[in-house]
């Protein structure tokens, strides 16, 4: 099935972290283990987790390895067939039916078989996929973004479209897949998916990253920020998901997203590390607090306790490696 | 090595991986052909020589939920290290905080034994209390009155907006048809053609308190859940609270409504138990509601807001429920006695946050009850029997 994607695949797991790495990417070894079997089985990637962990990020990082294009498709309440698959240039339709009246057609076969034509057709993002317009080098990857957004009726029409990369157009006929498209799906749980679409992905709980991986991606992200600065921001994130440690529980923790913004926001406050003695640090993390935490009980919750997140750091034995579902 | 051998150790291994998901699909994770298909193939992928390769094929291929994964870690543990099975967790533990205080027997008695000391002053009066309790027990019209409810909430709903556009008289072009409309008519004349805003039901989420105090009223709430299910499968959820918070939509969904309550019944381990109104409202919040359940939803909790301890946790639940929720609708049985004021200090933390606040009280429940589902006009009185007037 995936013979073609198979050329461009890596030989281990190993490898395609390095080469995720590469393209600034730092993938454990969970990710890299999942986007291998995926590439070198051909099946869709189905990735959960909350929000900020880089499931989107990791499309964009998977694209680059694979050398092919990035081809999104935003899943929103009401999505349908117009949205996601081809649409039909109505007005250029209009035009061409009267331009063919005023040249003296009248027949009808001869209007409709000239309407539904590759010009007047607009790929979507999964017409697009399949790559037929210019069968690509690569292939590329389909990333269908929040799927529990969409309602049920388009995950079984996804079911359909996953099961052999082909869609029919009633006016136009069949487009089949020259090279199939690396598929990655994701969903941030708002409802669940149905079981049948999930039996034909590999499925991957996407943890948030231990300290020492967070440490590294701030680094990667923002290279201007300092090894100082990354940490203190890496371990106060650290602590915030762990509700004993702020000794309440945050309504949205900080994803890894809102790490990297606070440490961009720090950075450019001119801030170098955050010592709890220094008041000037210390004021400019309340300021930018927004960057970090985005509901106001949560502000509330961190600014009253800041010094105390700050304090220390004995607790850099990376507190998440139990929930990195690893024995 | 020979060949005969090579297969050997082939078909060894194999029986050994396929061992390994049935373990896991014992311990309730849904692992079927398919997904033990995918876990070989993936084995075979993999060079087994570096890491825990079976680890993740097994984990990326035969798991389905996040909830999946703690069960697979302890098969994996048990299956592949020779330590002791572990249960799979279904929850810490939870000690009852109340015991039932309200038994069937008792129930009539209006003697019983004294329930929530803050609402002593307002108990139901023996022979409501039968009637609630009971509804195959009510007289022929009571019952064809409840009947027609429960007929009336299947049949509507109230509606919201979606995105998605329909066929309609007027609204928007709907250039797809038109221009369809058009080719067949060899292109003469042109007849526009519409598209409007569509609409479907708005989710109905119903939380039924199972506790001692609410146990008289919890059948006949269960019974409305399930003519709401029976009506409207996809857009109702329905959870037990208690000492634990219990979804049973699926049990619900069973067709037959004694089936469907004994199936609920049996899922609900702690009818007739205490109340943790806030700590199970958090989780509902965290587990379901604030991921989308309760967004845009109608939300209607029945229960008595008996809370032990502080209100502090309910009230600040009840008030981010009702920042998620379209409607939130509070159901109290002990509001249609007479002079009844919101004593418990649970009730007192959550009403500020209800958008309607309605008597829990059988007949009466189910018509108020049914009225906020399917909105629009009122529902015509019940027959017999006291009600209450309000809302």
């Amino acid at each position: 099935m995936s013979a073609d994607a198979e050329a461009f695949a890596p030989h281990t797991p190993q490898e395609l972290a390095q080469q995720l790495d590469d393209n600034d990417y730092l993938a454990d070894e969970g990710v890299a283990t999942a986007c291998f079997l995926a590439l070198r089985m051909g099946r869709p990637l189905f990735l959960e987790g909350d929000a900020g962990v880089g499931k989107t990020e990791l499309a964009k990082a998977l694209a680059h390895v694979l050398g092919g294009s990035l081809i999104r498709l935003q899943c929103h309440e009401g999505i349908d067939a117009t949205q996601a698959l081809y649409d039909w240039d109505y007005p250029r339709q209009l035009l061409h039916l009267r331009a063919a009246q005023a040249a003296g057609v009248n027949e009808v076969a001869e209007l409709e078989s000239g309407l539904y034509t590759r010009r007047f057709l607009l790929e979507r993002p999964l017409l697009r996929a399949l790559g037929t317009e210019t069968p690509p080098a690569a292939p590329p990857v389909l990333l269908i973004d929040e799927i529990d957004r969409a309602d049920d009726e388009f995950e079984a029409f996804l079911l359909e479209f996953l099961a052999d990369f082909q869609i029919s157009i009633p006016e136009f006929g069949t487009v089949r897949a020259a090279t199939p498209p690396v598929v990655v799906l994701t969903s941030n749980r708002t409802r669940e998916v149905h079981d049948a679409l999930k039996r034909r992905c590999l499925y991957h709980w996407m943890p948030h990253p231990d300290f020492a991986r967070e440490v590294a991606i701030i680094r990667r992200r923002r290279p201007e920020v300092t090894d100082q600065l990354a940490r203190d921001v890496a371990r106060a994130s650290q602590r915030l998901r762990e509700p004993q440690h702020v000794d309440a529980e945050l309504l949205r923790p900080p994803g890894v997203a809102e790490s990297i913004d606070w440490a961009q926001a720090l950075d450019a406050l001119g801030v170098r590390g955050l010592d709890p003695e220094d008041t000037a640090a210390i004021d400019a993390a309340t300021r930018s607090l927004g960057a970090l935490v985005k509901q106001r009980e949560d502000h509330e919750t961190v600014r009253g306790r800041l010094r105390a997140l700050l304090n220390g750091a004995s607790a850099e034995t990376d507190t998440t490696a139990t929930r990195q579902g690893r024995l | 090595m020979t060949a005969f051998a090579t297969t050997n150790s082939a078909n060894w291994a194999t029986a050994t991986l396929v061992g390994f998901a049935r373990t896991v699909r014992s311990s309730g994770v849904a692992v079927d052909q398919r997904r033990i298909q995918a876990f070989l193939e993936a084995v075979a992928a993999l060079d087994l020589t570096v890491g825990p390769a079976v680890y993740w094929a097994g984990r990326l291929t035969l798991c389905g939920t996040q909830a999946d994964l703690a069960r697979y870690d302890a098969c994996f543990a048990y299956y592949f290290s020779d330590t002791a099975p572990v249960r799979p967790d279904h929850g810490a533990e939870v000690t009852l905080t109340r015991p039932a205080v309200w038994p069937d027997a008792v129930a009539a008695d209006a003697a019983g034994p004294p329930r929530d000391p803050d609402e002593q002053g307002g108990a139901a009066s023996g022979v409501e209390v039968l009637r609630t309790a009971d509804i195959a027990r009510l007289d022929a019209p009571e019952r064809a009155e409840v009947a027609r409810l429960l007929g009336l909430v299947r049949v509507r709903r109230r509606r919201r907006p979606t995105r998605r556009r329909s066929i309609a008289r007027r609204g928007q072009l709907d250039p797809a048809r038109t221009l369809r409309a058009v080719a067949r008519g060899g292109g003469e004349p042109i007849r526009l053609l519409w598209r409007n805003q569509g609409h479907r039901p708005r989710r109905v989420v119903l939380l039924v308190d199972v506790s001692g105090s609410m146990s008289p009223y919890a059948e006949a709430l269960l019974r409305l859940g399930h003519a709401l299910m029976r009506g409207h499968p996809r857009h109702t959820e329905v959870f037990s609270l208690g000492t634990r918070l219990t979804r049973i939509t699926h049990q619900l969904a069973i067709r037959e409504g004694s089936r469907a309550l004994a199936a609920a019944g049996t899922a609900i381990p702690d009818w007739r138990g205490g109340t943790r109104l806030g700590a199970e409202l958090k989780e509902f919040l965290d587990l379901y509601g604030q991921r989308g359940m309760a967004r845009g939803a109608v939300v209607v909790i029945a229960s008595d807001g008996w809370e032990r301890g502080g209100a502090e946790l309910l009230g600040a639940q009840m008030a981010r429920l009702s920042r998620l929720a379209h409607e939130v609708v509070w159901a109290n049985p002990h509001r249609a006695q007479p002079g009844y004021v919101p004593a418990t200090a649970g009730m007192r933390a959550a009403l500020p946050h209800v958008d309607r606040f309605v008597s829990g009280h059988s007949l009466a429940a189910l018509e108020e009850l049914a009225q906020v589902v399917i909105g629009g006009t009122p529902v015509a009185p019940v027959p017999a029997g006291p009600r209450m007037v309000e809302e």
